[in-house]
C-alpha cells in the first residue's frame, strides 16, 4: 500500500468512521472513495447525494423502509446457532441467515432502500449492474415491488454459471442485457450500466450493488445493509449474554461485509475478518484477493485497492464464486485495512468448496459459494482460536451455485459404483 | 517573441484553423491500433489534416466509450501498447507539426506517477490531457502537476451540466474546452440534437480558450453546422473505424471539412 497514515491519524479517522462523519462532503474515507466519475454523471451522482442524506435522515423513508423489510424481506432474519459446525471446529459459530432474506442473500435490503430511493426521486427505470445474479434478482424483485421498470446488466460469463438467476430476473420482469465486453464478469456489467447511465442520467437511476462506485454509493450502500450487524448485535447478545469474539464475512465489492462489521467497528474485543477469493492461488490473475495483492488506484468511480498491472491496466480476476470475482473493493475497506481495524485474508476455491459441503453436511444449510469464502476463513481462524465465539455473515443461499457445483462436486449417481464399493 | 508554454500550442493551433476561416479539426486515434507498427505513420498522416493531435491511451475499462473505443482499446493493450510505449514513441519521433493531446482514463497516468509523466510529457513533445474520469473536484493534484509543466488540463462539458458548473469548467479549463455534444458515451451514430448549438454557443459565451465539439461526430454536414457554433470538432469513432477498414485516414478527414 503506498497510503501512508500516522497512528493517530489512524486513530481519528476510525472515531470519525464510528460517529458517521465519513465519508465526509467529497465522499472521502481518509485518502480513499471520492467521486471519480465521467463529466455527464457529476450532476446526476451530486443530486443523488442530497437525496441520500435527505431520505435517509427522513423518520417516514426510514420508517417505511422498515416496515417493507419486515413484512416484505422478512427482516430480522434469524441468527442460527450452528452446532454442527461448532463441535467439528471447536468454536461457538453463529450464522447470521441473509441466505433467508427475501431473495435469498442480503442483496435485498440494498435493492429494497434504493429502489424506493429511486421511486422517491421520480426514477422513469432503475439500470443495475449483477455478479452472482444476486443482486440482479433482487433489484428485479424490489423494482417490481415499487413498479419501475428494470435493466440489469450481466456478463456473458456469469450468464452461462448463474443461469438460474437470470431466469429468475426474467420472471419478476427484468430485462436482462447480455454484456460481451471486457472480461464478461462483473466488472463488465459495471463498466456497461455506467455506460447507458451515461446515456440518460437524469431518468434512470443507477441500483448499484456493492459498496462500491463513485460517492455517495459506497456510503448508500453501507447504511442500507448495516442492518445485518445491527440485528445480528442485538441477537447474539440476546442468545449468549456477550458479544463475539469475531465476526467473519466473505469480500467481493464487500457490501455484506460492510454492513456487517461497520456497526461493530465501536466494539473493540470484537476482531473482525474479512475473507477475499484466493481463487486458484496467489498468481496474479488467479484469484480476486483485492486486498491481499492490490495497490490504490482509480476504477468504477473511487480511489481504493485495486487489482491492476505497472501500465494501470486493471487485472483479469478469477474466482469460483461470481460475485467474489471482481478487482476492486469498496474504499471503506481500503481504509479499514490501511487502519488494521479489520483483518483481510483469503480463502482458494477449493477451501470455499470444501466449507460449503461441510456446511451442508453440518448444519443442514446450502450456504452460496461467496459465503462458503467467510466459512472457510471462520474455520481456519478457529483452528488457531479454540474455543471462541464465531459471528459468521452467511450472506446468501447457494440454490443459484447448482450449474458450479455440479461441475466441481460429482453428483452421488455418478458415484454410485464407488460409494457402493466402499460399503 | 518567447516560445509558447505546450498549454498555449493547443490554443494557438485551433486559433490559426479559425483565422484562416476553417473549423478546428482535432482527429482521434486509439494509440497503437489497429497497427502497432504504424502508430507513428498514422499519427503523421492524421496529423497533416488536423490541427490539434488526440491520442487515446488505451484502458481495460473505457466506461465513457462506445464499442469502437472499446474494441481499439483491447486490441492495443493486447498488442503491448501502453503510456509509457506511447510516450517512448513520440519522443523518438520527429516533429508531427500539431500540437498532441493524450485522452487517458485516471489510473494508467496514476500508475505512471504525475511528476514523472509530465516530464516525459515535454520530452515527447505532448502539450496536455483529457481525463474522461477526473471531474474538477479531484482534479487538484494532477491539475497542479500540469500547470508546473505548461500542460494543458482540458476540462470536458456536457448538455446536461448546469449553468453555474458549466462556467467554472470553462473558466478552468487549458488548451480548449471539449463540449460533449450529447448525453451519451462516444461512437454513437445518432443526429446531434437540434439544441447542440444552443448550447454551444453558452459554452463559447464563458470561456476565452477555443471550444472543440465532439461524441458522435461523423459526417461532413455535422462538421459544417457545429462549425459556426464552435471552433472545433473532434473526430474519434469514426476515425478509427475507418483505420479499421484499412482506410487512408487522410480523405476521409479532408472530405470533412469540405
Amino acid at each position: 500500500m503506498q497510503v501512508d497514515i500516522t497512528p493517530q491519524q489512524g486513530a481519528e479517522l476510525l472515531a470519525r468512521l464510528i460517529n458517521n462523519e465519513l465519508p465526509d462532503k467529497h465522499g472521502r474515507y481518509g485518502p480513499f472513495g471520492g467521486c471519480y466519475a465521467p463529466e455527464t454523471l457529476v450532476p446526476a451522482l451530486s443530486r443523488l447525494a442530497d437525496n441520500v442524506y435527505r431520505y435517509l435522515a427522513d423518520d417516514d423513508f426510514m420508517a417505511h423502509l422498515d416496515q417493507q423489510l419486515s413484512t416484505w424481506v422478512g427482516r430480522p432474519t434469524a441468527l442460527t446457532h450452528a452446532q454442527g459446525l461448532s463441535k467439528r471446529w471447536g468454536a461457538e459459530v453463529y450464522l447470521k441467515r441473509e441466505d433467508l432474506a427475501h431473495t435469498g442473500a442480503h442483496k435485498i435490503n440494498n435493492a429494497l432502500g434504493q429502489a424506493l430511493l429511486a421511486q422517491e426521486m421520480g426514477a422513469k427505470r432503475v439500470i443495475a449492474e449483477t455478479g452472482a445474479g444476486q443482486h440482479g434478482v433482487a433489484t428485479a424483485a424490489a423494482c417490481a415491488r415499487v413498479g419501475i421498470p428494470c435493466t440489469v446488466y450481466m456478463g456473458a460469463v456469469d450468464i452461462q454459471r448463474q443461469a438460474p438467476n437470470v431466469d429468475r430476473m426474467h420472471q419478476l420482469g427484468a430485462r436482462v442485457v447480455a454484456v460481451e465486453s471486457g472480461d464478461k464478469t462483473l466488472r463488465a456489467a459495471i463498466d456497461e450500466a455506467f455506460r447507458n447511465w451515461v446515456a440518460d442520467p437524469d431518468g434512470s437511476y443507477y441500483l448499484l450493488g456493492s459498496a462500491v462506485g463513485p460517492h455517495p454509493y459506497p456510503y448508500l450502500v453501507q447504511r442500507l445493509q448495516s442492518v445485518i450487524g445491527s440485528e445480528a448485535r442485538s441477537q447474539i447478545l440476546d442468545q449468549t449474554g456477550s458479544l463475539p469474539d469475531v465476526a467473519i464475512a466473505c469480500v467481493g465489492g464487500g457490501s455484506n461485509a460492510i454492513g456487517l462489521f461497520h456497526p461493530l467497528l465501536a466494539d473493540e474485543s470484537i476482531a473482525l475478518l474479512g475473507v477475499e477469493a484466493g481463487g486458484h492461488g496467489p498468481a496474479l490473475g488467479d484469484n480476486s484477493a483485492t486486498l491481499a495483492a492490490g495497490k490504490p488506484g482509480v476504477l468504477h468511480g473511487s480511489y481504493s485497492v485495486l487489482l491492476y498491472d505497472n501500465d494501470g491496466q486493471i487485472q483479469d480476476t478469477h474466482s469460483v464464486s461470481a460475485g467474489l470475482d471482481y478487482p476492486g473493493v469498496g474504499p471503506e475497506h481500503s481504509l479499514l485495512q490501511a487502519l488494521g481495524r479489520v483483518n483481510y485474508v483469503s480463502a482458494t476455491d477449493t477451501d470455499a468448496l470444501n466449507a460449503l459441503q461441510e456446511c451442508c453436511a453440518a448444519e443442514g444449510i446450502l450456504p452460496a459459494l461467496e459465503s462458503a469464502h467467510a466459512l472457510a476463513g471462520a474455520r481456519a481462524w478457529a483452528k488457531d482460536n479454540q474455543g471462541k465465539a464465531i459471528l459468521i455473515g452467511l450472506s446468501g443461499r447457494g440454490d443459484k451455485d447448482m450449474p458450479t457445483l455440479s461441475q466441481h462436486i460429482p453428483s452421488p449417481l455418478g458415484e454410485d459404483k464407488g460409494a457402493r464399493a466402499d460399503d | 517573441m518567447s516560445k509558447l508554454l505546450p498549454r498555449e500550442q493547443i490554443t494557438a493551433a485551433l486559433e490559426a484553423a479559425n483565422t484562416n476561416n476553417k473549423v478546428a479539426l482535432v482527429p482521434f486515434i486509439t494509440a497503437g491500433y489497429p497497427d502497432k507498427d504504424a502508430f507513428i505513420s498514422t499519427l503523421k498522416a492524421i496529423a497533416t489534416e488536423g490541427d490539434v493531435v488526440e491520442i487515446g491511451v488505451p484502458f481495460s475499462d473505457p466506461m465513457a466509450d462506445g464499442v469502437t473505443i472499446q474494441r481499439s482499446s483491447h486490441a492495443a493493450i493486447a498488442a503491448g501498447v501502453s503510456l509509457h510505449w506511447i510516450l517512448d514513441e513520440l519522443t523518438a519521433a520527429e516533429d508531427l507539426g500539431a500540437p498532441v493531446v493524450l485522452m487517458s482514463y485516471l489510473n494508467p497516468l496514476l500508475a505512471f506517477g504525475y511528476e514523472a509523466l509530465a516530464k516525459q510529457c515535454i520530452a515527447a513533445g505532448v502539450c496536455g490531457f483529457i481525463v474522461p474520469d477526473l471531474p474538477w473536484e479531484e482534479s487538484a493534484e494532477f491539475r497542479a502537476v500540469m500547470d508546473k509543466y505548461g500542460l494543458a488540463l482540458v476540462q470536458l462539458v456536457t448538455p446536461v451540466t448546469p449553468d453555474d458548473r458549466l462556467e467554472m469548467l470553462c473558466k478552468g479549463s487549458q488548451g480548449f474546452v471539449y463540449a460533449v455534444t450529447i448525453t451519451g458515451i462516444t461512437g454513437g451514430d445518432v443526429a446531434l440534437p437540434p439544441t447542440v448549438t444552443d448550447y454551444l454557443d453558452q459554452v463559447k459565451s464563458h470561456t476565452s480558450v477555443p471550444v472543440c465539439a465532439g461524441f458522435g461526430v461523423r459526417h461532413a454536414s455535422q462538421v459544417e453546422n457545429l462549425g459556426h457554433h464552435a471552433n472545433g470538432v473532434i473526430v474519434g469513432s469514426a476515425l478509427v473505424e475507418q483505420l479499421e477498414a484499412g482506410a487512408d485516414p487522410a480523405p476521409f478527414l479532408r472530405d470533412l471539412r469540405s
